[in-house]
């Protein structure tokens, strides 16, 4: 790792001002992604600003019907969120399956949405239910939050100060993970609404990251049921192809945990 | 540089280090000890698992800053007076070891599960699942799993005798 100086954020105010003043700053959240790439020198940010100890980022709260999440709380508290558990169990399923036990209690919400690896999990849980990403200057949709692979919508003196996710009627991940990795080959987020409409975001499948299934969200309005979308199948044109799988194979695997996750949905 | 000051293993401790320190070097290198062991340096293999404040983290993803004022528990601080702790205890007469490198990780990640889920609420498939994230290139697993078993029973006897 190459020299750089590490502050410890009190505020959100004072997190900006910190990245100002640093000539090629970046904000640390748990360090499981950024502080690997740093040891193997393929980033050497100048300074690193802390955002974890910020006390308006942290927690899990209810406000207005919808579950907000604080941007530097761990993975491990998500998944053991009661709040969590009973109104978003596919959330809960999702925070519990990244990394491993020791990695979840390092890595944040807002670390892997504003890292945005093509493979996280994440991005499939805001995108397949609707989410709204709070930032220190304004909010996005999911949607527009997540730019391609890698590439989010936020500058980079802007912070994510929490995610809010409306509650959904039926939600549940599937991924089938890489075996040395746990990084999903492709994972599958499914979510029913109580207006009936519903979800489907893929991640770690796609060469620009999440994306929805128009197809399998039009199949399960009309049935909810795994074998309503065991026929449909995404082209794998758009796949990532690399030495862990082809295009077709991440393409098949989509269907797969698409049938997975409605089934675990119920 | 800057001062980097925690609570390691009950002891109150500081030093002055570079702020790419990592926290498993400050740890070895700093205070010198060499419990902790550093396997594959990618965050995969846990060899280098601590606690901090009663967490178990991967130390060599993790700077040393990052845990200044923090409580820090490693291998050296779990026995006490002499006497192994019970998953110390557990490892040997299960012989869930064998070149005894992954064991100081593999037992920080153990009492960090029996600590989420509470002593003698363990089953096998949990302890399988929560030891995704430490390597073990000897033993197979099947005495590790067992160790901690035993580690977890006992314990929750322990905690009842003492009620």
């Amino acid at each position: 790792m190459y020299e750089t100086t590490y502050h410890r954020a009190g505020s959100v105010a004072d997190a900006v001002r910190m990245i100002a003043d640093a000539e090629d700053g970046k904000f640390l959240g748990g360090g499981q992604t950024l502080l690997p790439t740093m040891k193997q020198r393929l980033a050497a940010p100048s300074d690193l600003v802390d955002v974890t100890k910020i006390p308006e980022m942290k927690g899990i709260r209810e406000e207005g019907g919808q579950i907000v999440i604080g941007a530097a709380t761990p993975h491990a508290e998500v998944a053991a969120s009661d709040l969590v558990k009973s109104r978003l169990p596919g959330l809960a399923t999702l925070a519990g399956g990244i990394g491993d036990p020791a990695v979840r209690h390092m890595g944040t919400i807002g670390g892997s949405i504003a890292n945005n690896d093509p493979a996280a999990d994440y991005p499939a849980a805001l995108v397949g239910l609707g989410a709204t990403v709070t930032t220190s200057k304004r909010t996005f949709s999911a949607e527009d939050f997540f730019i391609g692979m890698f590439d989010t919508a936020l500058d980079d003196d802007e912070i994510v100060i929490s995610v809010s996710f409306p509650a959904a009627e039926k939600s549940a991940y599937a991924k089938y993970p890489n075996p040395a990795s746990r990084y999903a080959m492709a994972g599958v987020f499914v979510a029913r609404h109580s207006d009936g409409s519903v979800r489907v975001a893929v991640t770690g499948a796609g060469h620009y990251g999440v994306f929805r299934v128009d197809g399998m969200e039009e199949a399960l309005a009309s049935n909810w049921s795994p074998d309503a979308v065991a026929g449909i199948h995404v082209d794998s044109g758009g796949m990532l192809h690399d030495v862990h799988g082809s295009a077709h194979y991440r393409a098949n695997l989509v269907t797969v945990m698409a049938k997975r996750a409605v089934a675990a949905a119920g | 540089m800057s001062k980097v000051s925690m609570v390691l293993n009950g002891k109150a401790v500081s030093a002055d280090v570079e702020d790419r320190t990592l926290l498993v070097s400050f740890i070895r290198e700093v205070r010198q000890l060499t419990g902790t062991h550093v396997g594959c340096d990618t965050s995969q293999c846990g060899a280098c698992v601590v606690h901090v404040d009663g967490r178990a983290v991967k130390s060599c993803t993790m700077l040393a800053a990052q845990a200044d004022g923090a409580e820090v528990l490693t291998i050296e601080g779990l026995a006490s007076n002499g006497t192994l702790h019970p998953i110390q205890a557990a490892f040997r007469e299960h012989h869930g070891l064998q070149c005894g490198f992954c064991t100081p990780g593999m037992i920080l990640s153990a009492l960090d599960m029996i600590n989420r889920h509470g002593a003698g609420n363990l089953d096998e498939k949990t302890i399988r699942h929560e030891l995704e994230g430490n390597i073990c290139r000897c033993t197979g697993y099947h005495n590790i799993v067992k160790a901690i078993k035993a580690a977890s029973d006992q314990m929750a006897g322990m905690a009842q005798a003492a009620e």
